[in-house]
């Protein structure tokens, strides 16, 4: 073989393993640009391919993670998150204040997700964790956060099966509302100081997509602190709180002239359904149905009332 | 004892009772709908003109009052007892003792169907926040008085108080981190607050006034003699243990009793008692009463301040004290560095 030969094929195979090259880095490029979500916070998370180890610390991304199909994933979530009931079994990592670093670091996650409220972003990074910040204040940030979380795990379409499936919730639930409690007033109580759920909280708008109208105007903000005389003013037609809450009400000063506390217009949630309706997930639909629920129930106590003997 | 303190004693007295009348009838006149004179003749006309200002705004404001008048007693009661100017009465552990009390209600009451019996949380919630903060007050005072060992030892006391306030602290800290729920009506508890004063609450706190404010102010002039220093005081016959057991108590009962029904209120009992010395010097039977009077007025005026700022939404009234009273303190340092 003449030596000129020799250097030909060998320039060819360099060629080649060069092209090839090219052809792989391009490749992955364009796996990465598949998978580059923007978070609430504007910065853009990039990953070679879909997480296989999840943490959330957050309930209601949890929720959402798991309403998405991919709960198996999860290998860690904060100390709140109790829905489904498998994700129980799963590591705890404290809450938005003290997540526990270290162990989350241990556990290896592909990628963690978290509320913008959480100190522990810039830690988790500088630790060398992927992080995707996600806001979970109202209707608006569900969908968004159901739209980015479906995207990052390689399932885009599963975005709008689950909203499909909360909207005809809420929809089913705006039909079963009594025709005589539209347009009534609500009083919603977050807690007992008293702080309320205004028009313009998460809670506020699954009441006005009920038709409800808020005791509590928008430009007060979403969970005002309010003075309790307020509320005796405003003599809101119907009264939501958590049970207990309620059952404490009547002892308050002035409260027992509350026409609604006095007719029994009033919904006490158990702990459980209550935690529903103020986590900002993919069970606001059936938040709504809960709330739905209890007008129903008010309606046909009021006949049982009204009804002669 | 000069004849220019006397008259700025006069004036004190008078100053405080006139700012206790208008913030009396302010205070009637701060609703929800912030504040206006003209407003509470038109609310008294109304419909809900009883309800409103008679079962709602009327206890509030002598509720605030009374709660503001315990605590300012209390801290005279304090910084005479200890002879210390930073003695406030929270000293003895009643505050960390009644915010652990409520703590472990509120705990027990979100982890109840789980751990306690229905029967159990029924009882637990007819006690009550009012039960739970009174028992922990007195359980924090208590401790500190065996650890103390009794109320001799003036150095011994304020040190077994303050290892009581953190034990206690760091105990609610615990029960708050393995239950999470209680946190949100312990930062209620913590912050104060004067919303729910009803008549019932006025008169508890009434009582409570009643039983304290005579004695202490008998017991004035064993304060006095204290002043040239415990063995002149034994030496002038004045029985110190016996006075020292019942100040003590005083100081725990009228504690209990405002953080029961207000939450920890801050600062009105430290600075009280330091706006009627620095406004006139006295002895310690005027001070308590004026004490208890400042402490009143100042708490009213927190809590007229905390509904009208932004009504119909408040301000946590404890954050107002805390303003108001370090705001003073912050002042009164600043004058003493220019002068």
């Amino acid at each position: 073989m003449p030596a000129s030969l020799i250097r030909g094929v060998r320039v060819s195979a360099w060629r080649w393993r060069l092209a090839a090259g090219a052809v792989a880095l391009a490749l992955v490029s364009a796996a990465q640009a598949q998978l580059a979500v923007r978070d609430d916070r504007g910065a853009t998370l990039r990953m070679s391919a879909p997480p296989q180890r999840i943490v959330s610390l957050l309930p209601s991304l949890t929720e959402s993670v798991c309403a998405l199909g991919a709960c198996a994933r999860l290998v860690g979530v904060d100390r709140f998150s109790n829905w489904p009931g498998s994700v129980r079994g799963l590591p705890k990592l404290g809450g938005i204040d003290d997540a526990q670093i270290e162990r989350i670091v241990a556990l290896r996650p592909d990628v963690v997700l978290v509320s913008s409220s959480a100190r522990i972003v810039d830690r988790l990074e500088a630790l060398g964790l992927k992080v995707l910040v996600l806001d979970s204040r109202d209707h608006a940030d569900v969908q968004r956060s159901l739209i980015a979380i479906a995207r990052l795990l390689g399932t885009p379409s599963e975005a709008e099966r689950v909203w499909a499936v909360i909207e005809r919730e809420t929809q089913a639930a705006v039909e079963r509302v009594p025709p005589a409690l539209r347009g009534r007033r609500v009083y919603f109580e977050v807690d007992t100081t008293p702080f309320a759920a205004g028009a313009g909280s998460f809670i506020g708008e699954t009441l006005t997509r009920l038709g409800l109208a808020n005791a509590v105007p928008v430009e007060l903000g979403p969970f005002p602190q309010l003075n309790p005389e307020f509320v005796l003013r405003a003599q809101p037609d119907i009264v939501m709180a958590v049970r207990p809450a309620l059952a404490e009400m009547p002892r308050r000063p002035g409260w027992p002239a509350l026409r609604a506390l006095r007719e029994g217009r009033t919904c006490g949630f158990a702990s459980d359904r209550y935690e529903l309706l103020v986590r900002p997930g993919p069970r606001m639909g059936e938040a709504a149905g809960v709330i739905a629920d209890c007008l129903v129930a008010i309606t046909a106590r009021d006949a049982a009332t009204k009804a002669p003997r | 004892m000069t004849a220019t303190d006397a008259r700025r004693r006069r004036r004190l007295a008078i100053g405080l009772a006139l700012a206790t009348l208008v913030l009396l009838v302010a205070g009637l006149a701060a609703g929800s709908d912030g504040w206006s004179l003209p407003d509470l003749a038109r609310t008294w006309a109304g419909p809900d003109g009883a309800l409103i200002v008679g079962q709602i705004r009327a206890p509030r404001t002598l509720g605030a009052w009374l709660t503001g008048a315990l605590l300012g007693l209390a801290g005279a009661i304090a910084q005479g007892l200890f002879r210390n100017p930073l003695a406030d009465p929270y000293l003895l552990g009643s505050a960390s003792g009644a915010s652990l009390g409520v703590v472990l209600l509120l705990a027990a009451s979100a982890s109840g169907g789980h751990a306690i019996g229905l029967a159990t949380a029924d009882t637990l919630a007819r006690i009550g926040l009012v039960g739970a903060a009174f028992g922990g007050a007195l359980l924090g005072v208590l401790l500190t008085l065996t650890l103390a060992r009794g109320a001799q030892q003036t150095t011994r006391l304020l040190l077994a108080g303050v290892v009581v306030g953190v034990m206690l602290a760091a105990a609610s800290d615990l029960v708050t981190s393995a239950v999470p729920e209680a946190l949100r009506g312990k930062q209620a508890f913590l912050l104060g607050s004067t919303g729910y004063l009803g008549w019932g609450s006025c008169a508890a706190l009434a009582v409570g006034l009643a039983l304290t404010l005579p004695p202490s102010w008998r017991l004035a002039r064993a304060l006095d003699a204290l002043t040239l220093g415990a063995d002149t005081a034994t030496s002038l016959g004045v029985a110190l243990p016996k006075v020292r057991v019942a100040l003590v108590g005083a100081i725990a009962l009228a504690t209990g009793l405002a953080v029961s029904q207000a939450g920890l209120i801050a600062f009105v009992g430290l600075v009280a008692p330091h706006l009627v010395r620095r406004f006139a010097p006295a002895r310690n039977g005027f001070a308590l009463l004026a004490s208890a009077a400042a402490g009143g007025t100042l708490l009213l005026l927190a809590d007229v301040l905390a509904r009208s700022l932004i009504a119909p939404r408040e301000v946590p009234v404890g954050v107002l004290t805390a303003l108001l009273g370090g705001g003073y303190l912050v002042w009164l340092l600043h004058r003493r560095r220019v002068a």
